[in-house]
């Protein structure tokens, strides 16, 4: 079976990829090992954040935020996004320097999308968060959006324009023949002149095939949410220094989560949970919002996620073969970016360039001088 | 009980963590304090448990009640939390032995109140002898349909009708399975006089229903059904609903334990050898959680356990393991004989598993209804953990119990695959809800740094080869 572009991966990269290559007319196949959005992409926290970013992924970030506000020109669903706005709290004063220093330093970059407040205005915004809290680094426009329907919008979208997905069919190998890529499964051999590789947790595999090596681990971020509760959250919420993000959905349950990890088995594809762990997380929690105390946790849970070891995804072409570009490796982060990485790369496709500055998720950063291998 | 009275004969130190205040389970519910009327309304099999109990009481097991197991993890830490607060417990092998639950009976309006589960009436009567006020209606089939029905006619209560959803068909085909039903005789019987009594009191008792729904704009008013071309309407403030028990198997799907469909029963079970033991290294089940096989087998399977237990701990060996179980074994093996029979007999018909109409609900927790699960199946998502994402079915507190058969089935349905195939919700942890403070305490010492992602926020230099 043959198209113009083969995607290895169906999370939300490879749908977000699909959908706009198909924009511009050609012929997609997406090869998906489980059924899209199985992983980091259908299980994540939902957050559309801008704020608290890397430098270098502020343009990608500030372009995709306007995707998503847009996301019912584009996939026919508002993919249950909420600009709530999200709040970094500082529990004590050293902590309120730490966030004056990071607004000073993205006002410099030139960006006004983050506001400094002192205690009196995030009580006004948020009048059940805990006494200790002095101050916030406030960021409006972003927030929350649902991950599995974002990702079954973008979907079916890329469907209804003749984007063939394959679902439970696991590649074995890529190799080229010619001009040809040559992706093979168990039952068959898919063909393209083209190849993008969106395999989120296990993209580092795929590039192997290409000659190149990253250095990506798995880790198994873990999430909890309770039972419905009243609202008492109006944004999405942040610690500095200690790990924590919580975020209240419409429906009344909240999200608990913000990073620590559980044991991720790439293999088997399955994780687990450690409650020590999960303790903490609830302790933080109940901590910034002492109402929480009264929740009961109905189902926790962790996703796999590639990590690459500066927390930078990789987005861009092959460093070693023509014709083939990757994006993945998101390093638990990449949700809110999906919509324009797929714009990007559908881009580099099409038109040989990115509309944003890319150079920084090149895959052979850690590639030095001398051809060794940093990692 | 029936394990841990095995075991800790043998020398094993054992602990029953227990999720009620009172050892009994949901049959032998309360027997140590049930009042002598209800007791002797509740019958002779009722009665029986407290031998059991007894036994259970003066055995070297320990038993903590109001103990609610939430999770295992797989080096068999077991996550308790309940009366006496949050604790981890480590042992080196679990039983698991948390029953059946009762079917999913999705019909129009079941959510209604006013309508609720006939083994949930059973539990109230049993546990604080409450009876309904007014008149009822029960429908379904099995017999714990007639049981209550009985029980409910020896206490005044006032039955307006009983509702066979049994298809006639049934009767039939379990007549194949009659002569191998070596102990069906006594179930037989039992059900003939539960019939007859119910014939003599007057009951109105009708055969082959069909369409059942529940009407009612803020509460359940009125049960509509159909028999044969006639359709019928009976007035009421209570409907009791019942087609059979299934494996409750959140616990041990959410262990990881491989499962099998049984076509019989129609349900998932875990797939264990004959002493119990499941897939996964240190788990055991026993009971209506293993397969349903009523209260008596389920003794038999216990003791099994616990001695493989024993002898896996060196207090006995294979040989006093495999002659004390003798007994058991060939017990357990009769007594099974009889369960093709019954779940032929008893075989929901599958228009009461698998709703037609659109806007019947599926999931109770999150409303779902079964159009909205037929529409995503027709745009592709053919596993019950997709249709789970989409539409948040078997997300909500009772953490899929209500409805993952209900999807699982639907899916088979429409897509002409094995229910094997299709597969369950893949289940996670809690098990049951817990509160937030009992994860709290588990919060001790120091967390280890290595834990925190990298906080792009906090690095002040990022690495780049520019």
């Amino acid at each position: 079976m043959a198209a113009d572009v083969i995607i290895i991966g169906g999370g939300i990269q490879g749908c977000s990829t699909a959908l706009h290559l198909a924009l511009q007319g050609v012929q997609v196949m997406v090869i998906e090992k489980n059924y899209c959005g199985r992983h980091a992409s259908g299980v994540n926290a939902g957050g559309v954040l801008r704020a608290g970013r890397y430098p270098v992924e502020l343009p990608l970030s500030t372009a995709a935020l306007k995707i998503w506000a847009d996301a019912p020109n584009l996939v026919d669903d508002d993919c249950g996004f909420r600009p709530i706005g999200r709040l970094k709290v500082a529990e004590s004063d050293e902590e309120m320097d730490k966030l004056a220093a990071r607004y000073a330093m993205v006002q410099d970059l030139g960006y006004t999308h983050e506001r400094l407040i002192d205690r009196k205005e995030l009580r006004d915004m948020e009048p059940d968060i805990a006494a200790h809290a002095v101050g916030a680094i406030h960021a409006p426009g972003c927030g929350h959006a649902n991950p599995f329907r974002t990702l079954n919008a973008f979907k079916q979208k890329a469907i209804t324009l003749g984007v063939k997905f394959h679902e439970k069919t696991r590649v074995n190998r890529v190799r080229r023949g010619g001009s040809i890529w040559h992706v093979e499964t168990r039952d068959q051999t898919y063909e393209a002149p083209i190849l993008v590789n969106t395999a989120g947790a296990w993209g580092d595999q795929v590039a192997k095939d290409l000659g190149e090596t990253v250095p990506l681990s798995t880790i198994a971020p873990m999430l909890m949410v309770t039972n419905r509760l009243p609202p008492f959250m109006r944004q999405r919420i942040g610690a500095v220094d200690r790990v924590l993000s919580i975020v209240q959905q419409a429906n009344g349950t909240v999200i608990i989560g913000g990073g620590y990890l559980g044991r991720a088995d790439r293999n088997a594809e399955t994780t687990n949970l450690d409650y020590a762990r999960l303790a903490f997380n609830s302790q933080i929690a109940c901590d910034m919002f002492p109402t929480l105390r009264e929740a009961k946790i109905i189902r926790a849970w962790a996703g796999i996620e590639g990590y690459i070891a500066d927390g930078l995804p990789v987005i861009g072409p092959s460093a070693t073969e023509e014709n083939a570009y990757h994006a993945f490796g998101f390093s638990a982060h990449g949700f809110h970016l999906g919509p324009i990485v797929g714009r990007i790369l559908a881009q580099l496709v099409v038109d040989g360039h990115s509309e944003i500055p890319i150079d920084a998720f090149r895959i052979d950063r850690f590639v030095t001088e001398d051809n060794s291998n940093r990692c | 009980m029936s394990a841990a009275i095995a075991a800790s004969a043998s020398g094993v130190d054992v602990v029953v963590l227990d999720q009620r205040k009172a050892p009994g389970g949901q049959i032998y519910r309360n027997i140590e304090a049930a009042n002598a009327d209800v007791a002797s309304s509740l019958g002779t099999d009722y009665l029986q448990g407290a031998d059991l109990v007894k036994q259970f009481r003066e055995s070297a097991a320990e038993y903590r009640p109001d103990a609610t197991v939430w999770e295992i993890s797989v080096g068999l830490e077991v996550y308790v939390s309940g009366g006496s607060g949050a604790r981890i417990i480590q042992a080196q092998r679990v039983v698991i032995a948390t029953g059946a639950l009762e079917r999913p009976f999705p019909i129009p309006g079941w959510t209604l109140p006013g309508v609720m589960a006939a083994g949930a009436a059973q539990s109230l009567l049993k546990q604080d002898g409450l009876l309904p006020e007014g008149s009822v209606v029960l429908a379904g089939t099995g017999p714990l349909i007639l049981l209550l029905a009985c029980q409910y006619l020896d206490m005044g209560v006032n039955i307006a009708a009983l509702l066979e959803t049994t298809h006639p068909s049934n009767r039939k085909r379990a007549l194949a399975y009659l002569p191998q039903a070596v102990t069906a005789g006594k179930y037989l019987w039992k059900g003939a006089t539960m019939l007859k009594r119910l014939k003599h009191h007057g009951v109105r008792h009708i055969h082959g229903v069909e369409a059942l729904r529940a009407l009612g704009e803020d509460r359940l008013r009125q049960v509509e059904f159909r028999v044969g071309s006639s359709e019928q309407i009976i007035d009421t403030s209570l409907l009791l609903l019942h087609q059979g028990v299934v494996p409750d198997v959140n616990l041990t799907g959410a262990l990881g334990c491989a499962m099998d469909w049984d076509n019989q029963s129609l349900c998932f079970r875990p797939r264990l050898d004959p002493w119990g033991s499941s897939s996964v290294a240190g788990i055991s089940v026993v009971g209506d959680g293993a397969a349903i096989i009523g209260s008596q087998s389920a003794i038999w399977a216990g003791k099994l356990a616990g001695l493989d237990a024993a002898c896996r701990f060196n207090h006995i060996d294979q040989g006093q393991r495999d002659a004390k179980t003798q007994k058991a074994q060939r017990a357990l093996k009769r007594s099974l004989k009889v369960r093709p029979f019954l779940e032929t007999l008893y075989r929901p018909a599958n228009a009461f598993r698998i709703p037609e109409q659109p806007e019947t609900i599926v999931c109770r927790c999150e409303e779902v209804e079964a159009g909205c699960i037929r529409k995503q199946i027709e745009c592709g998502a053919m596993d019950p953990n997709a249709i789970k994402s989409r539409l948040r079915c078997g997300m909500g507190p009772c953490q899929g119990r209500y409805c993952g058969l209900t999807v699982s089935e639907i899916i088979a349905a429409e897509t002409g695959k094995q229910m094997s195939e299709i597969g369950y919700y893949r289940l996670r942890p809690p098990v049951k809800p817990v509160p937030i403070s009992d994860i709290l305490a588990l919060a001790t010492g120091e967390l280890p740094a290595e834990v925190k992602l990298p906080d792009p926020f906090k690095k002040k230099t990022l690495w780049l080869r520019m």
